[in-house]
């Protein structure tokens, strides 16, 4: 039986610039939901004849089958009037929600699924960084990331060290702040949000809030769809299909700290809608 | 050569894929298929009525198949990849030509509906996608029971490339490819070739163990 808790949290399901006026048929939680463009003078989802609260933001439409506690998070930064914001386009992937955001979550396998881009083969160490679950806004926080990557951004003209801040504030959305090459001392913003379907499907919603004159807005989507479906196919063959929030599945190192704290962060909040309680 | 690219299309992949094992430049212009469906625009479907992509533009030659393009660029730069006088390769090639657009419709189909959201008829054209890739299976087994490798005669042709990234990305459409030795062989082969690019779910071969007895003989 599904936790009250996730139900109470807020969710992607759909791009604002496309919705159909007609509404579309979807899932959410494991249940139907329709989502409406402008049905009603403002986009608006239903569930068994319930309409749902909605925010529009970040580009994307958000819900809730239950009673949101609190507002849905903020990202100050992507509110520079300079920033691109990109719409990267829904993607379905057979995996637990949370599956693909800690997946996100992951610096590791850079220089092996993002090979030659996010990471090289010749420089697969993670240095130490620093994770912590903050409480006083009740997120995950991993911060002074550090990894070597030969193409960090479509902006990166050539093989940088990038310096990572990792966020996680709901349980099925991630944001990142990145080095931007074009601009020191600003961050670019790029997001997972993720719809959970069911607890092995989810459609997930990538975003970003870039600083980048030169690449146009279909070169950026395409690469951050080219990172993405390099991810897809290594999402789908994950076993178990669950994430495991038992500590006795697995053994895990150093690198894979943000992981370990957003595990116990999910089982600590009964976030487990995608999650495997007990060893198999 | 201008080809108009979508980095998640298999069709534009087969010609950047060639370009790239004949090392002929490609000016690559980009085009918001998804979300943006850019391919339906006015400016594109001016280019290709079709409204698909890719689309090759050298001079003043427009090409809007893939297989014409791959022929084209074949033509141009690599002779070999082209079936030569014998009647029987070049009915093959044809042939695998040919069915590389059932592959096409079929898994590229599926692929569709189960990544983007493209509305279809899943479980039918999962069902064909099967069926071509047990007639693909059967054929290439054959093949390597007469000591070959690729599908029409001794070296690999644009048959090959046509017909291998739809092949490959068959999982996306949640069809599997684990019940088909022969196929697996040999799109082991085609990514062993000099100059293999990747694609988006189709990874590069990355470099095996090393042998412990060539260790030892040092």
């Amino acid at each position: 039986m599904m936790p009250n808790t996730m139900r109470d949290a807020w969710y992607p399901v759909g791009l604002l610039s496309g919705l159909s006026d007609d509404g579309k048929d979807s899932q959410l939680l494991g249940e139907p939901i329709s989502v409406f463009g402008a049905k009603n003078g403002r986009p608006s989802v239903e569930s068994a004849g319930r309409t749902l609260p909605v925010v529009e933001r970040f580009g994307h439409l958000w819900t809730s089958l239950g009673s949101p506690n609190k507002d849905l998070f903020t990202i100050p930064e992507a509110d520079h009037p300079e920033r691109k914001l990109v719409d990267v386009g829904v993607v379905r992937v057979k995996c637990s929600p949370l599956r693909a955001v800690e997946n996100f979550l992951d610096v590791a396998h850079f220089p092996f699924v993002h090979t030659d881009i996010l990471g090289a083969e010749s420089h697969p160490e993670v240095s130490d960084y620093k994770v912590e679950i903050r409480d006083d806004v009740d997120e995950v926080w991993a911060t002074k990331v550090e990894f070597f990557q030969p193409q960090a951004a479509k902006s990166a003209g050539g093989g940088i060290t990038t310096e990572y801040m990792y966020r996680v504030p709901a349980p099925t959305c991630a944001v990142l702040y990145k080095t931007c090459p074009p601009r020191p001392g600003e961050w670019d913003v790029i997001t997972l949000f993720v719809q959970p379907l069911t607890e092995d499907l989810c459609d997930v919603w990538p975003w970003m809030a870039l600083f980048d004159d030169e690449s146009s807005m279909t070169d950026l989507i395409h690469f951050q769809q080219l990172i993405f479906l390099q991810d897809r196919s290594i999402l789908e063959n994950q076993l178990p299909k669950r994430l495991p929030l038992d500590p006795a599945m697995e053994t895990p190192t150093r690198a894979d700290l943000t992981s370990v704290a957003y595990r116990r962060w999910l089982k600590r909040h009964n976030y487990t809608f995608g999650a495997q309680l007990v060893a198999e | 050569m201008i080809l108009y690219d979508y980095i998640l299309s298999p069709s534009c992949y087969k010609v950047r894929l060639l370009a790239s094992l004949l090392e002929v430049p490609l000016e690559v212009r980009p085009v918001d298929f998804h979300p943006g469906r850019e391919h339906k625009s006015a400016a594109l479907l001016a280019l290709n009525p079709a409204g698909s992509i890719p689309i090759l533009v050298d001079g003043d030659l427009i090409l809007t198949e893939s297989a014409a393009m791959l022929a084209y660029i074949a033509g141009q730069h690599g002779p070999g990849w082209l079936a030569g006088s014998n009647p029987v390769d070049i009915a093959q090639q044809q042939q695998w030509l040919a069915f590389s657009h059932r592959l096409t419709h079929a898994l590229g189909g599926a692929r569709l509906v189960e990544m983007l959201h493209f509305y279809g008829d899943l479980p039918a054209l999962q069902a064909s996608g099967i069926a071509a890739l047990r007639e693909l299976e059967a054929a290439l087994f054959a093949r390597r029971l007469s000591g070959g490798t690729f599908l029409v005669a001794d070296a690999p042709s644009i048959a090959d490339i046509a017909c291998f990234p739809y092949v490959a990305l068959a999982p996306d459409g949640s069809v599997s490819l684990d019940i088909y030795p022969s196929i697996r062989i040999w799109m082991r082969a085609i990514r062993a070739l000099p100059g293999f690019i990747e694609m988006p779910g189709i990874h590069r071969l990355h470099e095996l163990a090393p042998d412990p007895f060539e260790e030892a003989s040092l």
